[in-house]
């Protein structure tokens, strides 16, 4: 415990082990929280299926972006009548012949300096009987268009976004209202959002019609129907931000696989790292202490692995096999044990054999077993604690590697993953930056980590180097 | 020493090497047997093949308007007859134990036979063939990186060891934690930055599309296809790697005979031509002679990102593909570089380090 508090107070004397241990405490953190928070097999399932991610918006950036580029991106606006809300109303109107209107009106403020990425309007009935519905968009300023009529049957997904007669009415009204259609491909979100005046013609000058906005769906019911049908309706007007990481392809936000990620990247490094750390040292003494046929045979078994191509062989079992990352860790583990760590440290056990403690520790009798284990191993020790520090993230990127060749865990969300989805959409063609920024940074920051604090353990345990 | 100890040291270093020899022979054909087992999955491989061959058969059959009209049964016959030439003309009819040292066998002799499924840009399927279309452009670019790299970084290191401390060096130890993250990664930054913001350099790939007809433009269009792959591993590597020459320098020059040496007055550019460069050469050599081994093989998740049409992406291929040959091909002629240069170290340590003795007596 006092040679801890010492070994604290040494490190704590470099700047760069203070910034690594700040970067592993809060990795650490975030791991906790993550654990705590959601559990793991939720997670994945979460990940991995649809219905929760419906009301996300698709490939928004974080919502942090907003600072930087000076302009309010739009956030996601859900409104739903079977919410309780001022902002959206249903009411019931009488009309002649018996028949009554059933109205859901949404009432909505839009403040942003950008097009929403998509509306999406969606009906709910409870049965299947058909029945006529009326959609209508009201612009700030009473400006009025009715977007689409439809037979209800049903469950019933009007995406708005890509509704083509709507668009054609829209331009003839702008024919009729300014003279001449804009001069390129203006889009539905722009129709339904952008201020109708000269400036909608170009498409560089094209704004954003701030205020209060509504939506109302009208649906024609019979008096029959009035207290058994329930119908109601959800409109989503997706952002083009979202949250604190931003969302994928799949509209599942980033944030919950970024911080799942991180107890994943922590368990996986970690463990593979001191495991084949502890396992080679094992290994070396047992080979320099035993020697003659015993070390012969572990000496060539280390150099047949020296030969195996790791990489390949590692990416030759994880694809034909598909592996999860626990049998992944195992793998890696497996391959690594007989690795050229092995040579390494049965050079220094060769040495240490030769030390007259161990002579003395053999004259009075000592087993083999109490010399390896409490003569040999903790003289080294020093000297690979470092190193098991520093090789923490070469499996971290491994892991990242693995999965950016599509061979990682399907079922894991991991940063890998993140960054495979990424690659796989083609993200740096399309400029969605954050997508891989993000996990990137997180990979970075615990690269970091791990290698200032190895950097600087490595300074306090091997002396001679920190004459140097 | 006279010739009989002359011919003394030439007979132990003979003995020497041929023991080296055999284990260095009998760990490679371990090994590369190793690799033809999981490369083929136990034989698993084997059944995708076969159903595919069913799948190929029945599939040719049924398309063919002459065997329209038979009756079922007898489709059937012809089926099951064409399935077993089929299995037979590649071999796959006798056991996968018996056929592994076949395998074996035309892998140690380096008779490298044709591919499953890879094909060659020239259309062959020789796996001879693939491999060395693919060589020219690993080559090209990552023995060129490690060479750059290894001489810069000793040059550098050379340099810091003589002036430890100082600003340079202090910022070489301050970088050095760069090196925690592979190369590969600081790829994507770099297309991120070059390719996809500024526009300015090739995502990937070796030459333009359509490559360029004269030599000339051609050369410059693969070398602007080389700059961010380089730059990729420069950055992850050259302040570790400087690092540590500077490191292993500091380490031996302040060993006994140098200061005895700086003591006698001999001036420091010969302490550290003889005193210093002279016994560090073995550990450097061995090191440049793996590292160009190793780059042989390309970088596969380099390669892969920069779209680099070397041996990298091809062991990707063969995996993807379940294309075996191809795999043990690559895998075996690295075994074989591998254990050759491992035997040529053994001879040029004894050559150069006069401090190397074998079987007890020194070379000189």
């Amino acid at each position: 415990m006092r040679q801890l508090k010492v070994l604290l107070k040494e490190l704590l004397m470099y700047k760069s082990a203070l910034v690594g241990i700040t970067i592993i405490a809060s990795l650490i953190i975030l791991s906790l929280y993550a654990v705590i928070t959601a559990p793991y097999g939720e997670v994945t399932r979460k990940w991995s299926s649809i219905d929760p991610w419906e009301d996300f918006p698709k490939n928004a950036m974080p919502s942090w972006v907003n600072i930087f580029i000076g302009r309010k991106l739009p956030e996601t606006i859900v409104l739903d009548s079977r919410k309780v809300e001022p902002s959206t109303n249903k009411t019931i109107i009488p009309i002649t012949g018996g028949k009554y209107i059933l109205r859901i009106l949404f009432t909505f403020g839009y403040t942003y300096d950008d097009f929403p990425s998509e509306v999406i309007l969606r009906i709910f009935s409870s049965t299947t009987k058909q029945f006529t519905a009326q959609i209508v968009w009201v612009k700030p300023g009473g400006i009025e268009y009715i977007v689409s009529r439809k037979l209800l049957r049903g469950y019933e997904a009007y995406y708005i976004t890509s509704d083509e007669e709507f668009l054609k009415k829209f331009n003839a009204n702008l024919i009729n209202k300014l003279g001449s259609r804009p001069n390129y491909d203006i889009s539905i979100n722009e129709a339904l959002f952008a201020e109708e005046d000269q400036s909608i013609l170009n498409q560089n000058t094209v704004t954003v019609l701030k205020g209060e906005y509504r939506a109302i769906v009208d649906v024609l019911i019979g008096e029959e129907d009035l207290n058994k049908v329930q119908i109601d309706a959800k409109l989503v007007v997706y952002g083009k931000v979202h949250g604190i990481a931003g969302t994928d392809h799949r509209r599942r936000d980033l944030a919950l696989a970024l911080l799942w990620g991180t107890p994943i990247a922590l368990a996986f490094g970690l463990v593979a790292s001191i495991t084949i750390t502890f396992a080679q040292m094992f290994i070396a003494a047992m080979s320099a202490w035993y020697g003659k046929s015993f070390d012969f045979i572990v000496q060539r078994i280390t150099e047949i692995f020296m030969v195996l191509p790791f990489l390949p062989m590692l990416l030759m079992i994880s694809y034909f096999y598909k592996i999860t990352i626990w049998v992944l860790l195992l793998i890696v583990i497996l391959l690594s044990i007989f690795g050229s760590g092995v040579k390494n440290y049965r050079a220094m056990f060769l040495q240490i054999k030769e030390i007259p403690y161990i002579e003395a520790a053999i004259a009075y009798g000592t087993s083999s077993f109490r010399i390896v284990f409490r003569y040999m191993i903790p003289k080294i020790l020093p000297t690979i604690i470092p190193s098991i520090v520093l090789s923490v993230p070469d499996f971290v990127f491994l892991e990242a590697a693995l999965a950016l060749f599509g061979v990682g865990d399907p079922q894991a969300v991991t940063w890998g993953r993140v960054l495979e989805d990424a690659a796989r959409e083609a993200a740096l063609y399309k400029g969605y930056y954050y997508w891989i920024l993000q996990p990137s940074l997180l990979l970075l920051l615990t690269a970091l980590g791990f290698a200032m604090l190895g950097l600087a353990l490595d300074k306090i345990f091997n002396p001679r180097l920190r004459e140097m | 020493m006279g010739i009989a100890g002359k011919y003394a040291t030439l007979k132990r270093l003979g003995k020497y090497l041929l023991i080296r020899g055999v284990a260095v022979l009998v760990t490679t054909v371990i090994a590369i047997y190793m690799v033809i087992i999981i490369a083929n999955m136990g034989g698993f491989v084997d059944e995708i093949i076969k159903s595919e061959i069913q799948f190929y058969v029945y599939e040719a059959i049924r398309n063919n308007p002459a065997y329209r009209g038979l009756n079922k049964s007898t489709i059937e016959l012809i089926a099951q007859e064409w399935i077993e030439l089929e299995i037979k003309r590649i071999g796959l009819d006798k056991p996968f134990v018996y056929r592994s040292f076949n395998y074996l066998r035309d892998a140690l002799t380096l008779n490298l036979g044709r591919a499953i499924r890879i094909t060659s840009a020239s259309g062959s399927k020789q796996v001879r063939i693939i491999i060395l279309e693919r060589l020219p452009a690993s080559i090209l670019l990552f023995t060129s990186i490690q060479i750059m790299l290894f001489f810069s970084s000793l040059t550098a290191g050379l340099y810091l060891s003589r002036r430890y401390g100082s600003k340079i060096d202090r910022i070489i130890v301050a970088l050095s934690p760069l090196s925690s993250m592979p190369g590969w990664f600081y790829g994507l930054f770099l297309i991120m930055v070059f390719a996809s913001w500024l526009g300015i350099l090739p995502y990937g790939g070796i030459v333009d599309a359509p490559p360029p007809e004269h030599p000339l433009p051609y050369a410059l269009s693969v070398l602007k296809h080389m700059i961010l792959p380089t730059m990729s591993w420069f950055i992850a590597y050259f302040a570790i790697s400087t690092y540590s020459m500077r490191t292993f320098f500091l380490m031996f020059s302040s060993e006994d005979y140098v200061e005895l040496a700086k003591a006698k007055g001999v001036p420091p550019k010969e302490i550290e031509r003889r005193y210093i460069l002279r016994p560090t050469l073995p550990p450097i050599i061995t090191q440049l002679a793996l590292i160009l081994i190793s780059s042989w093989m390309g970088a596969i998740i380099t390669e892969n990102i920069f779209n680099w049409p070397g041996i990298g992406t091809l062991i990707w291929m063969a995996i993807a593909n379940n294309d075996s040959p191809v795999l043990i091909g690559i895998v075996t002629i690295y075994a074989y570089l591998l254990a050759i240069t491992v035997l040529l170290l053994d001879v040029i340590y004894v050559l150069i380090d006069p401090r190397i003795k074998i079987g007890g007596v020194s070379t000189q």
